[in-house]
């Protein structure tokens, strides 16, 4: 690996006399800064889409019977006056759910900010391959330019919900949406697993490889961590989700039986025989639930970098927070069956995963208890990057709690599938995922820019989503313990239902206004790319190596050598010190210990 | 036509927000700070909104608990395992309220009380083994607790017991409504499989005409069961995954194509006895008079305004088109009202067209 370093070395000198053009320096740029770029601003146009979606289904659930002019122009025959159809309800539900998870909490979150951060913080001049890197993004946009065009097929896109269960997915007959459209979901799929598993594979390589003179592991930030174990769960769990589709377009396609037997629909006997629809939950939950924390996982590690350093405290127990993250990985890859306890599979196999699956509250909550204690006696800089990071923590404990209730499975038998299960994975990693992505922007703007956002703008942004997250999806959690199921798209066939509808219209109302207000940030983000405030090369004051590049992009981060590391990322009021962060470059002064951990 | 005019008000509103933070901005000139960082007003600001803020968390946890907390479901159960179960749903719902309370009052309260100052230094305090532990430790027990009884829960509901000798009944999914096959005076269900459906002979579940066993089954599109009276679910799907979900008996099994899967339980209140529930009175007077301020819509769609309280199965795993509207009633009635009801329906032997 030493021969890397040196090429690496190399490259700095020739950089400078070697002139990019357009097409390489903004499009097919192989530069891991750009290449971040390129990620958050796909992933953001994706999660506006995404959110668009959410925002028609809420307004489809408490207007059902009302014509929606907005409908009418967005869905165009699929609303025809403004009502919406049956099918296109389940499409939203089914692609918001695929891009929100997919393609904005996965790629745009993790392939922004590892691209941006694991090169800057781990002292090396790009990834270990700047090619496959580009590869990458390219897959990734592929992908989502085919997810979207799906809406465009005839009979409509993929519409059996993001987990796309067969027999429902795999039979044109038994829904519109199986058709054309879920072909080319699983193709896009497809296509963003091979451009998530090159990603990965480059920062796991990364990480281990190219980190600058004394940056040992223990002494890597914590967002590094994160990177790193979420790119190691990739590369375990996603291949499986691949033979999934594969074996899925096999039976849709080719005729075979890996998840289909026994089936009669529209008055004639189909020829499967011998398949079995659990083994496709298997194989997609293998990955699915993994992919919760793929999308957790790193805004933890974004949160514990920005509170540590907003906190102007060391971030309390590293150890314990590194050795979580490795507990929740290794605990990830053997929980998927609680997804299934009613699916049909063995009860004993339940009693197995209600037991794994709860231990995972024990790393969980030993990170909840140190991010409080992170704040204890701390002078905190409330920040917009620091405000998302608290409010991921209250999602966090909030959404995370329910889990105590739907991992138990005696009790997931009458909650499965209503709407307690959508407030509490929309708060634990939907939500939370999203204020960690948030906070990231606003933390790394001004690496990534080289100017800041508007902090205002900032503060609106986050109360105003903070308190419509939570008048959102807090009474969800009430109807779905009233049995409300989810993905219903409408629930004026049972009665028994009516007394729940006023709250579902207020969390409609929460919704509109939350999803309105998240164009406070687009204009704050789009405005400020071009005419933001400049900024100084270290505003936040922060101990980590980014800090110490230059604010104008270099290809190959700094100018000379690349800085060496001394002492951890934590730092930050060090009795001893004049400063109240000491990044982490300087030596130790004569006489100072570096804290053991 | 409303919830357009809504998004368009709010459109202005957030342009109104933003000329605001304009003029805002324009007005703060400072040549101390670096640009977008807090200064100590904002942190002063944003510490009291952190107050402001679990403020509101609370009082959405209890304007929840007070328009949406009778949850008919969570109470009044009406199977035998039901009771327990919601014991354990009410202990773990104690809990997380518990700790829900603590640790946002400690993580807002700390946001606010450290809340930045020029000059204020922190404590360097980076690591705390006693503390760790305890906060390790303290979840491995209450999380033992939750898994033990939660198994002992999950197993007395899962294992069958075939002693009983439970009234088997096949419930049947296809798109998009139930079917319920009672075994009949043997109470065994005849052999099925989908390939023998023949819907010119009106064999609609495919039971194989030669197997005795199937000679008295009873098909029927209502659910009856006996109070008291264990019942054993096998289930069955024709085409896609559906999930046969009983809220008020605290049951649900999916029904899988080439699979048989069961769920057992021992009804244990009839509807008779139910509608006399207080707590169903009022939530059924409350829905009767939602629906006749809505009487209007309801009658267009061709709907009864008046509610009367019904058990009901639905359907809970996305199966198309039709999947929001897939239900079938369920009846729990006396032995004898039973036998009664049993009787006026026809067997599968008398059933067929030949």
């Amino acid at each position: 690996m030493s021969a890397h370093a040196d090429t690496h070395a190399h490259d700095d000198d020739h950089v400078h006399h070697h002139k990019e053009t357009f097409v390489t320096k903004y499009i097919f740029s192989q530069d891991h800064k750009m290449i971040a770029k390129q990620y958050l601003i796909t992933g953001t146009i994706m999660g506006i889409i995404g959110v668009m979606m959410s925002l028609m289904m809420r307004m489809q659930i408490a207007w059902p019977e009302e014509p929606n002019a907005l409908f009418e122009a967005l869905l165009g025959k699929w609303a025809p006056g403004g009502v919406m159809d049956a099918d296109i309800y389940l499409a939203l539900v089914t692609i918001h759910g695929t891009i929100m998870v997919f393609f904005v909490l996965t790629a745009g979150l993790s392939g922004t900010f590892s691209n941006l951060l694991i090169p800057l913080q781990i002292g090396a001049r790009d990834m270990a391959s700047g090619f496959l890197n580009m590869v990458s993004y390219w897959l990734f946009f592929l992908s989502s330019v085919i997810m979207v065009l799906s809406f465009f097929v005839e009979a409509g896109p993929a519409a059996a919900g993001w987990t796309i269960y067969p027999p429902l997915s795999a039979l044109p007959m038994a829904q519109g949406g199986s058709g054309a459209g879920m072909t080319l979901w699983l193709v896009s799929m497809a296509i963003f697993i091979a451009s998530s598993l090159l990603g990965s594979l480059n920062y796991i390589v990364t990480v281990i490889n190219l980190r600058t003179k004394g940056m040992s592991m223990t002494r890597l930030p914590l967002t590094i961590w994160a990177f790193f174990v979420t790119a190691i769960i990739g590369v375990i769990s996603f291949p499986v989700l691949l033979s999934a589709a594969l074996l899925l377009i096999m039976d849709r396609s080719f005729g075979t039986s890996f998840f289909l037997s026994d089936i009669f629909i529209q008055g004639e006997v189909l020829h499967y025989q011998g398949g079995s629809p659990v083994l496709f939950e298997h194989l997609f939950w293998f990955l699915g639930h993994p992919e919760v924390y793929i999308v957790l996982l790193p805004a933890l590690g974004i949160t514990s970098e920005i509170i540590a350093t907003n906190s102007r405290k060391p971030i309390f127990g590293y150890r314990a927070m590194v050795a979580s993250i490795l507990a929740i990985a290794f605990l990830s890859t053997i929980v998927w069956g609680h997804h299934m306890f009613i699916s049909g599979m063995n009860p004993f196999l339940g009693s197995v995963f209600t037991f794994t699956t709860l231990l995972i509250a024990i790393p969980s909550a030993v990170k909840a208890f140190n991010y409080i204690t992170t704040l204890w006696k701390g002078n905190l800089q409330l920040n917009p990057a620091m405000l998302f990071s608290i409010g991921l923590v209250s999602t966090f404990i909030t959404g995370g709690l329910t889990g105590i209730i739907l991992g138990d499975s005696a009790l997931d038998i009458n909650v499965h599938d209503t709407y307690f299960v959508v407030a509490h994975f929309h708060l634990v990693m939907g939500i939370s995922a999203l204020y960690g992505m948030f906070a990231g922007i606003y933390h790394w703007f001004p690496k990534m820019f080289g100017r800041m956002l508007n902090k205002n703008l900032g503060y609106i942004h986050f109360w105003v989503t903070a308190i419509c997250a939570y008048g959102v999806f807090f009474p969800m959690h009430f109807i779905g313990m009233a049995g409300l199921p989810r993905r219903y798209y409408t629930n004026s066939n049972f009665p028994l239902f009516d007394d729940t509808h006023d709250a579902n219209v207020i969390i409609s109302m929460f919704a509109i206004v939350g999803g309105i207000f998240q164009l406070v940030f687009i204009y704050n983000f789009a405005h400020s790319i071009f005419y933001g405030k400049k900024t100084v090369q270290n505003p936040w004051r922060s101990n980590t190596l980014e800090w110490t590049a230059p604010i104008k992009h270099l290809h190959g981060n700094w100018e000379g050598e690349i800085p060496h590391v001394h002492r951890w990322a934590y730092d930050y009021s060090k009795p001893g010190h004049d400063d109240d962060f000491v990044p982490q470059h300087i030596p130790l002064k004569e006489g100072e210990e570096e804290l053991q951990h | 036509m409303t919830a357009f005019l809504t998004i368009i008000i709010l459109l202005f509103i957030a342009v109104a927000i933003w000329q605001m933070v304009k003029i805002f901005d324009l007005a703060q000139v400072s040549s101390t700070t670096i640009p977008g960082v807090a200064t100590d007003k904002d942190n002063t600001f944003n510490g009291y909104m952190m107050i402001g803020f679990l403020i509101f968390i609370y009082a959405i946890t209890i304007a929840s608990f007070w328009y949406l907390g009778d949850l008919p479901l969570m109470s009044n159960a009406a199977s035998e395992h039901g009771p327990g179960l919601d014991n354990l749903m009410i202990i773990s719902m104690v809990i997380i309220f518990i700790v829900q309370t603590i640790t946002q009052f400690l993580l807002h309260y700390f946001a606010f009380k450290y809340k930045g100052e020029k000059g204020k230094k922190a404590l360097f305090y980076a690591d705390n083994n006693t503390l760790e532990a305890i906060w390790t430790i303290i979840p491995v027990i209450v999380l033992a607790g939750l898994i033990i009884y939660g198994l002992f829960t999950w197993s007395s509901i899962m294992n069958v017991d075939e002693s009983d000798d439970p009234m088997i009944v096949e419930l049947y999914a296809q798109q998009f409504n139930w079917k319920a096959r009672y075994a009949g005076e043997d109470n065994v269900l005849g052999l099925s499989n989908v390939r023998l459906i023949d819907n010119d002979r009106a064999n609609i579940l495919g039971l194989d005409e030669s197997d005795p066993n199937a000679q008295d089954d009873i098909i029927t599109t209502e659910l009856h069961l006996v109070v008291g009276r264990p019942v054993l679910f096998k289930m069955r799907s024709q085409d896609v995954l559906h999930s046969a979900y009983m809220p008020h008996f605290r049951a649900q099994m999916n029904c899988v194509p080439g699979m048989i899967t069961q769920f057992g339980f021992t009804p244990t209140i009839t509807t008779a006895e139910m509608r006399q529930n207080p707590d169903i009175i009022e939530k059924v007077a409350n829905i009767n008079k939602i629906r006749v301020e809505n009487s209007e819509a309801i009658e267009e769609r061709g709907q009864e305004v008046r509610y009367e309280f019904d058990y009901l199965l639905l359907c809970n795993k996305i199966c198309g088109k039709s999947h929001y509207n897939m239900q079938m009633k369920i009846i729990v009635e006396t032995q004898e009202e039973y036998d009664a009801w049993i009787k006026e329906q026809k067997t599968f032997k008398n059933s067929l067209i030949n």
